[in-house]
């Protein structure tokens, strides 16, 4: 078949006119989740800005709807992300640099890298029936803020592995050979060099990880965090003697999602409402945290030349 | 420069006597140990996990297995634990569990695609920068939300076209974990197609052919292994997502496979049970590790198959 110019240039023509149905196509696509986002936003807005003043802030949860806040479910995610924050971090940075620096290519590191990825796609929920049998029953903590803190920090810890490896990675070895070469042992390196030179990187996936976990409910759901908290656990910081108490660790608690899907499940449109708000209040502080990382990578990014 | 650097190490360097230095080496070097042991640990409690998560599903599932036959479990078509005529067929669960995830697959797999063919193949850098983050801000969104949008907001819109519809309905919760697992499918399918070498699209343009010609029957052949595993993440996390189910679709169990009807999945019924207050041990507590455990099956079922078509469709250049 022998095609002269013109008949070319037609069916090239014809097929350029698909490309520009596909770009409507494509854009339509990527304004779904756009999209979404701000319908929900607006949604949660208008349902919600109503109920959101101090008191909200300041209330415990109520049997009537205009009186209740989220003071405790506050105070519970606050404590519980201090808890995951404090294991997974040391936890996550510290497997990470393990299987960038010092593992040796062999089998052991290799099941311990599928276990990591493995881990990244087991659904939460499952995180949530590990720590029902482990922690809640068989190590004893009960259904306490130790336990939830615990959860989640299991939960988040592939990601601050992740996060951590890929930053590490990054360093040229370059880096490494200087510290060697002025007789830097293998930890004195790491801990000059590499570690301090991967901050950005890890600071990232560290907010990542929190983000995720603060808007967790299933597995602390699974655990048995209570819906109806109206008392503050004991504070972690006093005035006498010896200052730190550690009492809050096995209290009881509630966490934001937890409350705003009590709420929800609720029939009456004024719980609803309180649903809502406490809605906005979950969903502005993970876009500021998950915001916060993805400046926070394009900052190092552009500033971090070798 | 030199000459003062030189003092320098020279003055440092006289006198301290060997012994106590050869010393301070072997300190050195246990220390070394000590903190190789210390990470090595860390990074072996992924394993560990991983092993405490098996042992516990299987350990209470194994006591449920005691009271429940396996042939009930797996062929019964009621799952009503909670009521006094108790049936322990797993069949409504696993149908609300294939059913919410096929409506979220029916929408996030299209969208998916196209946003990650657009995003690899059309969109300038601009875009690309402005939308990407823009995904990544969605999929931060706590699941409790989408199960307040899914609920409120487009069960309502949904029941506008459709006055049939219940207030809670698999159709509602299943799109919006539909949307929700978009800029998952979407950003590994479109890492995928950028992997793709350019010299193989310059190859096709050079034959004449259009930039979605060359997207469609060039880049997206070539990079089949990739999508294969952005859509098995999509079917994971549908899988998996318990809040707006637990929300949105309602929590009888209801062995349909019709989008239309409330049902209930596996998450959807352990959260539910969790929610009471359950005895240790008793058949309620161990039925929840059991469906749990069918969960990390199905999850793993999915992953195993998406590997083997990776393999037999992974093309290296």
């Amino acid at each position: 078949m022998a095609y002269d110019a013109q008949t070319v240039r037609r069916l090239v023509a014809r097929g350029k006119h698909w490309d520009k149905v596909f770009v409507i196509i494509g854009l339509l696509s990527l304004m779904v989740g756009v999209l979404t986002l701000a319908v929900l936003l607006a949604g949660l807005i208008h349902d919600g800005a109503g109920r959101l003043n101090l008191d909200f802030f300041s209330n415990f949860p109520s049997r009537r709807a205009e009186r209740a806040g989220i003071l405790s479910a506050l105070v519970g995610s606050s404590l519980v992300m201090l808890v995951t924050a404090l294991a997974a971090i040391p936890l996550g940075i510290a497997a990470g640099v393990y299987l960038e620096e010092y593992a040796r290519k062999n089998w052991l590191t290799e099941i311990i890298e599928i276990n990591v990825t493995n881990l990244a796609g087991v659904p939460s929920i499952i995180y949530g029936l590990l720590a029902l049998g482990l922690f809640v029953y068989a190590f004893d903590f009960g259904q306490s803020i130790l336990s939830a803190g615990l959860t989640l920090a299991l939960l988040i810890l592939p990601v601050i592995i992740v996060a951590t490896r890929e930053a590490i990675r990054a360093i040229p070895g370059t880096i490494r050979e200087g510290a060697y070469a002025l007789g830097a042992t293998r930890w004195q390196t790491v801990r000059d060099h590499v570690v301090p030179y991967s901050t950005g990187g890890i600071l990232t996936g560290v907010i990542i990880g929190l983000a995720r976990a603060i808007g967790e409910t299933a597995p602390v759901i699974t655990i048995g965090a209570l819906t109806f908290i109206a008392f503050l656990p004991e504070a972690p910081v006093g005035g006498e003697f010896p200052f730190i108490s550690f009492e809050w660790l096995s209290s009881p608690f509630t966490v934001m999602p937890i409350q705003m899907f009590n709420w929800l499940s609720r029939p009456q449109a004024a719980f609803q409402e309180n649903a809502a708000a406490a809605g906005m209040v979950l969903v502005v502080l993970t876009l500021l945290m998950n915001a916060l990382a993805i400046w926070l990578r394009l900052r190092y990014r552009k500033r971090i030349k070798w | 420069m030199s000459s003062v650097s030189s003092q320098v190490i020279t003055a440092e360097a006289t006198p301290e006597p060997q012994a106590n230095r050869f010393e301070r080496r072997a300190w050195r070097h246990w220390g070394e140990r000590l903190i190789e042991a210390v990470l090595f640990l860390a990074a072996f409690s992924a394993v560990a996990v991983t092993v405490a998560i098996v042992a516990i599903l299987v350990t209470e599932s194994l006591a449920f297995f005691e009271h429940v036959p396996l042939s009930e479990f797996l062929t019964d078509t009621q799952w009503t634990i909670m009521f006094a005529d108790k049936h322990y067929g797993v069949l409504p669960l696993l149908a609300g569990t294939l059913t919410t995830t096929g409506v979220a697959l029916s929408l996030a797999v299209p969208v998916g695609t196209v946003s990650a063919i657009y995003l690899s193949e059309f969109a300038g850098h601009r875009t690309r920068e402005i939308v990407k983050p823009t995904l990544e801000l969605l999929a931060g969104i706590p699941t409790v939300v989408f199960g307040y949008f899914a609920l409120l907001m487009v069960t309502p819109a949904l029941q506008y076209f459709m006055p049939d519809l219940p207030g809670f309905n698999m159709l509602g919760a299943g799109l919006v974990m539909g949307v929700m697992i978009i800029p998952y499918v979407s950003s590994v399918a479109e890492d995928a197609m950028r992997a793709v070498p350019m010299h193989m699209r310059e190859g096709s343009y050079a034959m004449g052919a259009t930039r979605l010609q060359t997207a469609i029957k060039v880049v997206m052949p070539a990079a089949t292994s990739g999508i294969v595993a952005a859509y098995i993440l999509g079917i994971s996390r549908a899988i998996g997502e318990t809040m707006v189910v637990a929300v949105a679709a309602g929590q009888q169990p209801n062995f349909t496979f019709d989008p239309r009807e409330s049902g209930a999945t596996i998450t959807a019924f352990i959260v539910q049970v969790a929610l009471g207050d359950l005895p240790h041990g008793s058949l309620e507590y161990q039925s929840i590790f059991a469906v749990g455990l069918v969960l990390v099956l199905m999850t793993l079922f999915f992953n195993v198959v998406g590997h083997l078509v990776r393999k037999r469709f992974r093309e290296a250049y």
